[in-house]
């Protein structure tokens, strides 16, 4: 394993530095950088053209320039990185560490969205193969794969965030409007849960009365400028949800795993107070510390009281925990929001990654990057959401005429163990790999949505050093994105060797 | 053997015998696999419909402006500034008068006017034509490169295939839209043609295909087939365009329909960003680039372009889906399986 993992690294760094070399020989060549300075009637215009090819080295071959960015570059193994100056003579090094924190926020945050919700449709599409629900969504994803980045995201800032921002001024939802919502959401629910038609049309008929009143109460309390939540609700959402994941892993008489789900609720609920004033003013070490713990704690008390069934137990109380820290922490955004909008009257943004003086405590600035980073994280999840379904769509259908899933099936396994025991895991594999491409792709698809909301990220960086013909900041941009890619897929390989006995490395 | 056209005998023992007189019993027509996979492609209904709307919009695009010297049924020209009229708003009306519009007509600018009175209809023809044509000449050139580059590196192997991978890989590692950018500013300060463009981007787009030819040809060159035309003494290139390249001919066909779509969303792209087609000329993608902010004035400007890339890449994309179900020796009809709900809870009798 440990060869096999080499030799993959050591070809891939090959790969990396034929790539950089590739590329930086197209981009000095991409046109002339002095092009503008040429044109102009500037009285110091021999010292601009001097100090300009100063800054970029123009006077030397392609070569000796090439070589010394790659001695800049060399340089990051003792940890002083030097990428070069760009055309204003400003240190790439510099630039690029804000650039890369916003870029990668955007897609991580994107990939991990679109690699969820893509693989729990593509599952359920291929589920249901060839009912209504399956050709709904074929067609909306091949509508997504089919759409402009830029195109789509221009649609979302007009009728998202305008509409919402507008609405937000004076919140309310006419009566006949909230039947239609509810009526609609009716209609996907049942579309989603299926089964018998009486059980569709109850679940149709509970949903489209129970969300217009809901929307109607929500309405009422002015929810949408003052929301609220209070420990009172948060510890019923974690009660049910922890009756309910109990009777859907063991059934509710197995004591061994509903005891730890009901402490941990008990926790949940304890914490709730114990931890308000330490999140009133939290930090982000605070908020990935809780939630480590709100993993970890529920995870050892479920494997201590779970016995035999140590390991469902553990799995309960850990998605129970989970999601009562994030309630609370929820609860506390709830609390927030007031005071944001009073600072931010248009919450959601559509230029910038933040707001600048924007002021307040830790979770303005919180909701203020959040309500910045929502929009294109919409558009890209959307776009990579298209083929992360598809992709775990057929590996679904391929993995379920499979004989182990007819011999799962005829050994009477309920369909849930079938198709997530058995069929889910296997089909998981191959989109190991689609992931790693993908998140490649993305990257490329930043560069567009950058542009379109006036983000100062790295595909700001790569497309104005482009066209100024800069070969310092589109190089940075490479070696991130090509390190990242390179180190996905080598990732991607090393997954794919250990989950599939059948590939030998 | 001679009565068995007129009646099967009773007396036949074995299995096979017995299917073989079926067969010659039957009045039906064996079908060749072309024809089989032809009728299954027919009978796809969104290939279908996507087929007919592609030639009507490639129909229209192409007479209504003509191309290059050969002039078109449409009056106006897209190069040609006017007096704009109405605030440049579309002529074009769909909704009868009984129904609150102002009837069906067309009028003189059915798409509107931009900014400085040209006619959008023409504009955005001519937009439709270089999107036409870039996904095309796109979709010829990456699939030509990719089938021969992934064949040669299956059929070789060894440092041959060593060599041509690692390129491979040289590709996919650079971002496609920013290797797409690069060639694309050098053709845009070059030439400015679109077809210098296109063929740049088909430079970039093979990657895929080859890596699916390679790995395709690696199992069908152990075919006894593919033993005995090398025994017979046929040349190596005989070898793989008469015996191996058509058996790929399904992954190849329907990845080009893919490339053909990802190529006129990767021009918009480009040309959204600059770095694309070039001002004196037109594209959908340069279009829009130039109204964004006109979306809430005039928002024509922004929508039509915008419609025709999704409504061309849509059905390309239905078009290959469509493909890749005729190609598909493993799909036999559609049968819907009911089975219990997945998300039913587990009844007594349920539980393991």
């Amino acid at each position: 394993m440990l060869k096999f993992i080499l030799k993959r690294l050591g070809s891939a760094v090959g790969v990396l530095f034929g790539a950089s070399l590739l590329l930086y020989v197209l981009v000095i060549n991409a046109g002339d950088p002095l092009a503008d300075l040429r044109e102009s009637n500037a009285e110091n215009r021999e010292y601009l053209m001097q100090q300009r090819s100063d800054y970029l080295n123009l006077d030397q071959p392609w070569y000796l320039r090439y070589i010394s960015w790659l001695g800049g570059v060399g340089k990051c193994v003792v940890g002083s990185c030097d990428l070069g100056r760009n055309i204003n003579g400003v240190e790439v090094s510099g630039l690029l560490a804000n650039a890369a924190s916003s870029t990668l926020r955007l897609v991580l945050l994107a990939t991990f969205i679109a690699a969820i919700l893509g693989i729990a449709i593509g599952v359920i599409t291929a589920v249901r193969q060839y009912s209504g629900l399956d050709y709904i969504i074929t067609f909306l994803t091949f509508l997504f794969f089919s759409l402009p980045v830029f195109w789509a995201a221009v649609l979302l800032k007009e009728y998202m965030a305008i509409g919402y921002n507008n609405w937000l001024e004076n919140p309310e939802i006419s009566l006949g409007r909230s039947i239609l919502i509810g009526v609609v959401v009716g209609l996907i629910l049942q579309m989603l849960l299926a089964g018998s038609l009486k059980r569709r049309g109850v679940t149709f008929l509970i949903t489209a009365i129970f969300v217009p009143l809901l929307l109607q109460y929500s309405v009422w309390l002015n929810f949408y400028r003052y929301p609220q939540m209070g420990p009172a609700i948060i510890v019923i959402l974690t009660l049910l949800l922890a009756l309910s994941a109990t009777a859907m892993t063991g059934g509710l008489k197995e004591k061994k795993i509903l005891y730890p789900a009901l402490v941990t609720v008990a926790l949940v609920a304890a914490l709730y107070y114990a931890t308000f004033w330490l999140l009133k003013d939290a930090n982000t070490w605070i908020l990935i510390m809780g939630a480590i713990l709100a993993v970890a704690v529920p995870g050892v008390i479920g494997k201590f009281m779970g016995g035999r069934l140590s390991k469902t137990a553990a799995g309960v109380s850990m998605l129970v925990g989970f999601v009562g820290a994030t309630l609370t922490v929820v609860d506390h955004i709830f609390r927030a929001w007031p005071g944001f909008l009073e600072l931010k009257g248009r919450p959601i943004g559509t230029i910038g990654s933040s707001t600048a003086n924007l002021g307040g405590g830790y979770w303005d600035s919180f909701l203020d990057n959040a309500t910045q980073l929502l929009l294109p994280t919409i558009v890209l999840a959307i776009i990579s959401l298209a083929s992360y379904s598809r992709y775990t769509r057929s590996s679904m259908l391929e993995v379920q005429q499979q004989d182990y899933i007819r011999t799962a099936r005829s050994k009477g396994l309920s369909e849930r163990t079938v198709i997530f025991r058995h069929a889910f895991r296997n089909a998981l594999i191959p989109i190991a790999t689609i992931a790693a491409f993908d998140f490649a792709g993305l990257i490329g698809g930043a560069v567009v949505t950058e542009t379109v909301f006036g983000w100062k990220g790295m595909g700001d960086m790569f497309s104005t050093g482009l066209h100024a013909v800069d070969p310092a900041p589109v190089m940075a941009f490479f070696l991130v994105t090509g390190t990242a890619a390179v180190l996905f897929n080598l990732l991607a390989d090393i997954v794919y060797a250990l989950l599939d006995p059948r590939i030998r490395v | 053997m001679s009565n068995i056209n007129d009646k099967t005998p009773e007396n036949l023992t074995s299995i096979a015998e017995v299917e073989d007189a079926k067969l010659a019993a039957s009045t039906e027509q064996s079908k060749s696999q072309s024809r089989i996979i032809f009728e299954r492609f027919l009978k796809h209904k969104p290939a279908m419909i996507s087929a007919v709307t592609l030639v009507l919009i490639t129909v229209i695009a192409f007479t209504s402006i003509g191309i290059g010297p050969i002039p078109g049924w449409w009056k106006q020209s897209y190069l040609d500034a006017g007096s704009v009229i109405n605030g440049g708003k579309p002529s074009l009306s769909l909704l009868p008068t009984w129904l609150g519009g102002s009837g069906i007509r067309i009028g003189d600018h059915p798409f509107g006017q931009d900014s400085v009175g040209k006619d959008y209809f023409a504009l955005v023809m001519n937009g439709t034509q270089k999107s036409i044509i870039i996904g095309l000449v796109v979709g010829l050139v990456a699939t030509f490169l990719g089938a021969v580059i992934g064949a040669v590196a299956g059929y070789f192997r060894g440092w041959v295939d060593e060599v041509l991978m690692r390129i491979t890989d040289l590709f996919i590692v650079i971002p496609l839209l920013v290797l797409a950018a690069v060639l694309g500013q050098m053709a845009g300060h070059g030439s400015g043609s679109i077809i210098t463009l296109a063929l740049v981007l088909g430079l970039v787009t093979w990657t895929g295909l080859a890596r699916l030819v390679r790995g395709e040809i690696l199992s069908l060159r152990e075919r006894e087939y593919v033993a005995a035309a090398q025994a017979m003494g046929s040349k190596t290139s005989r070898v793989i365009a008469k015996h191996l390249l058509p058996n790929t001919v399904g992954v190849i066909v329907v990845n080009a329909t893919f490339a053909i779509a990802g190529a006129i969303l990767l021009e918009s792209s480009l040309s959204f960003l600059g770095f694309g087609v070039q001002p004196p000329e037109s594209s959908l993608g340069l279009l829009i680039s130039q109204y964004q902010n006109a979306f809430v004035t005039r928002p024509w400007l922004f929508w039509w372009p915008g419609m025709i890339i999704v409504v061309i890449a849509l059905a390309v994309n239905f078009l290959g889906d469509g493909m890749r179900d005729a190609f598909d020796p493993r799909q036999t009809g559609k049968k819907r399986r009911r089975r219990a709900g997945l998300f039913a809870m587990p009844t007594r009798k349920d539980k393991p």
